[in-house]
């Protein structure tokens, strides 16, 4: 049963191992009849080893070629046309969409805020990650406890988006259950208008979205916990390093590579979220909670400036690329 | 080896060919088996009523549309209001409309200058319709594009059990009565507030509902003669002022920022706010969410010592016909069906809304009290809403949204908001 596989194997093995000694033995020739016959057959072995790998790529090119870069392209060509797909008659206008977007006050605001949001959520993400990934990995709390604590903690990433949005709106309304404890406790005299008072809808949504998004960190950093050797905590315990010292020289250099990992792809992510800021404030008060998502959202379904937006688009997925780039960068040093 | 290259090469020819023809067969909306061979045409009609409607409702129109025009079937493609927007919207723009179209008034001005959907004059001359009957139509240019099937009128609803506690024994009907009731409700618990406001962005149409309709109520008008914006005018910064006036009162409800249309209906459900500007579709959802509400229905109040007839605000159920429909004969036969008497009584009733058919009669209006209140609001007024076939009225909606939390939020006059709003739309014109 198993002899065909192991046939067909050495089959497709050995066009790819001969094919330079195949050219090698052309410049000598045999001069007998079997030459020519040889020849072809390594010909043909030779074609089929350099087509066979372009045969199994062929399908990824081709979802890359419908599923990226066409779409990329298109929007790349909409971001140099004037009022596209709203106007048959579209003309190229260079970089005047690029200019109208980088001149709009708003734009850098929505950058601003964005950069805030996403800067702030990943610090956070990363000290309660570690925090409660620690707490997992003591040893001084039972599987069973730490089994029911495991659960608790990763709850927030098992609701969507839609439902922590329609959840913390209810929460943090004037009549909502945080503006009674903090009535309550006496740390306001009256409710605190959380996501519709410009000066704290930002840090509310920041909030929201750390919240939501901090068992992310926690879940991989307990993995990362969990291979850590033993015996590197040993050695620094004969050193007489203590806790502190332990996790300073030992456990975050064992965990650099996936806390910078982990850092980069949710920098990425959250300058990407969308739907939480446009269900909870719409990217107000005013521009409070402007985000490049929401800017370019309302360019695109509110004007139906679909130009505009393309370069607005296309100016975000340069930054993301920038940090794109950290990430492949830091991934093909550690391989 | 062989077989794993050919069946390589087959998958990537089978998905380049069904990336390939994928944009042929979306070119148009379903056109059925043959279209105009005699053989069976399938409309698609795409709409958020459905969803809103009684099950069962719309698609029991379409059986006896379909019984009635042998060899025409009907697709419905339903979904909630916003991603049927976003669907027709994408429709508009790659060309791939349905063949009907459930349309907002909002939404006509940018369709028509994408071409994208057709001259409804046109089709009535072709079919030979006699539009007498219909009670509006939304024209651009001389032409109609949006007829409205059904009309939700919006008007004051009372909390008449929190204005009585608050010793308001009668229901505003001037400015003046109307600040001095909510003041009253919002000083009688601190629970409670006299009015409340939704300005979020994700969804302005606060702006046409709740703070247009005190000037349209007056007969005030946000447009020139022509048509153009004309925001910063006295009788727009009369009602922004007043606005502007209860929150400085402390009347209105609190968080208005991020409030939606549904938070205005929840917060009135629940017996925190005395008086909202709403919708007559929630009747009946206050009816089943709150059975002991006390409340009724008012035209909204009218500045003090004017006399002349108040402008309703209102949403509609439009419909359309898509520009690049094959079948605009056939789909032109289901928006004359459904606008007639009979058809347009049973959508009406069904919604809770006036009929598009100026002489269909809803049974409700006949058979509840609280409807036929509002019904003579109705008819006593005009129909009022400016932001119908404006171009880009959500955004302007936005626009003025924004500088409206920047006068509540103490940054600028209401003049400076209303100059700069001005400003804004006139670079959308």
């Amino acid at each position: 049963m198993t002899h065909p596989p192991e046939t067909t194997e050495a089959t497709a093995a050995a066009p790819l191992a001969t094919a330079p000694a195949s050219a090698g033995s052309g410049d000598g020739g045999t001069g007998d009849e079997a030459g020519p016959t040889r020849g072809r057959w390594r010909g043909r072995r030779s074609y089929r080893g350099t087509v066979a790998p372009y045969g199994f790529l062929t399908p990824t090119f081709v979802l890359l070629l419908v599923l990226m870069v066409t779409p990329i392209a298109m929007v790349i060509g909409y971001s140099f046309v004037d009022r596209v797909i709203i106007n048959p008659n579209s003309d190229f206008v260079g970089f005047e969409n690029y200019a109208q977007v980088l001149g709009d006050p708003v734009f850098f605001k929505a950058v601003s805020n964005t950069a805030i949001f996403a800067g702030a959520s990943v610090i956070a993400h990363f000290v309660l990650g570690m925090g409660f990934a620690l707490m997992l990995n003591s040893p001084m709390i039972s599987n069973r406890l730490k089994a029911v604590y495991r659960a608790i903690y990763i709850l927030p990433w098992l609701f969507t988006v839609a439902i922590v949005a329609v959840l913390w709106r209810m929460l943090l309304s004037p009549n909502g259950i945080v503006n009674f404890f903090v009535t309550e406790l006496g740390f306001a005299e009256e409710e605190i208008a959380w996501l519709s008072d410009p000066s704290l809808a930002l840090p509310a949504i920041t909030f929201i979205n750390i919240w939501a998004g901090y068992p992310f960190f926690m879940v991989s950093l307990l993995a990362g916990l969990q291979g850590i050797s033993s015996e590197l905590y040993e050695a620094a315990r004969l050193d007489r390093a203590g806790p502190v010292k332990q996790f300073f020289n030992v456990t975050l250099p064992q965990l650099k590579p996936i806390i910078i990992s982990m850092a980069l792809l949710d920098f990425i992510w959250t300058t990407q979220q969308f739907a939480l800021i446009w269900m909870t404030t719409g990217g107000g008060p005013i521009d409070a909670t402007e985000m490049v998502s929401t800017y370019t959202y309302k360019l695109a379904f509110s004007t139906y400036d679909f130009a505009v937006a393309s370069a607005s688009a296309v100016i975000i997925f340069l930054l993301s690329m920038t940090l794109a780039f950290f990430y492949v960068r830091h991934q093909k040093s550690r391989d | 080896m062989r077989k794993w290259i050919g069946a390589t090469a087959a998958i990537s020819a089978l998905a380049l060919v069904t990336a390939c023809s994928s944009e042929g067969a979306s070119d148009g909306p379903s056109d059925g088996d043959g279209g105009g061979n005699g053989e069976t045409v399938t409309l698609e009609f795409a709409q958020w009523w459905e969803p809103e409607l009684p099950e069962g409702v719309l698609r029991g129109l379409m059986d006896d549309f379909e019984e009635a025009n042998p060899g025409i079937e009907v697709e419905l493609l339903s979904g909630p209001y916003a991603s049927t927007r976003e669907q027709v919207v994408a429709g508009a723009a790659s060309g791939t409309m349905s063949d009907v179209v459930g349309l907002d008034g909002a939404w006509v001005s940018d369709f028509v200058d994408q071409g994208s959907i057709a001259d409804l004059t046109a089709l009535m001359s072709d079919a030979g319709y006699d539009d007498g009957e219909l009670a509006s139509q939304v024209q651009l240019g001389g032409s109609t594009y949006m007829i409205p099937v059904v009309n939700f009128a919006y008007m004051l609803f009372t909390n008449d059990g929190l204005l009585a506690d608050a010793g308001v024994d009668a229901a505003p009907s001037t400015r003046s009565e109307f600040e001095a009731a909510a003041i009253a409700v919002s000083e009688s618990d601190e629970n409670t507030s006299g009015w409340i406001l939704p300005l979020s962005l994700e969804t302005p149409n606060g702006i046409q509902n709740d703070v247009m309709s005190w000037a349209w109520a007056s007969g005030g008008s946000m447009l020139t003669e022509d048509g153009a914006p004309d925001v910063n005018n006295p009788e727009v910064q009369s009602a922004v002022d007043f606005v502007v006036g209860l929150d400085e009162a402390g009347a209105i409800a609190p968080g208005a920022a991020t409030l939606k249309e549904q938070d205005k209906v929840e917060e009135f459900s629940s017996g925190r706010v005395g008086m909202m500007i709403s919708s007559l579709a929630h009747i009946n959802t206050l009816r089943e969410s709150s059975p002991d509400l006390d409340f009724s229905l008012h035209a909204v109040p009218a500045e003090d010592g004017y006399a002349g007839e108040r402008g309703t605000p209102y949403a509609s159920w439009g419909i359309g016909v898509a520009e690049n429909s094959e079948n605009k004969e056939e789909a032109w036969k289901l928006v004359e069906f459904l606008m007639s008497a009979d058809a347009n009584g049973e959508l009406a009733n069904a919604a809770n809304a006036f009929p598009g058919n100026s002489t269909a009669v809803p049974e409700f209006v006949t058979q509840d009290e609280i409807f036929q209140s509002a019904f003579d609001v109705w008819n006593e007024g005009y129909p009022a809403n400016e932001f119908v076939g404006l171009p880009v009225a959500e955004q302007l909606m936005r626009d003025m949204a924004e500088e409206l939390q920047r006068v509540l939020n103490g940054d600028i006059s209401v003049e400076d908001a209303l100059t700069a709003t001005q400003t804004k739309w006139e670079s959308q014109f």
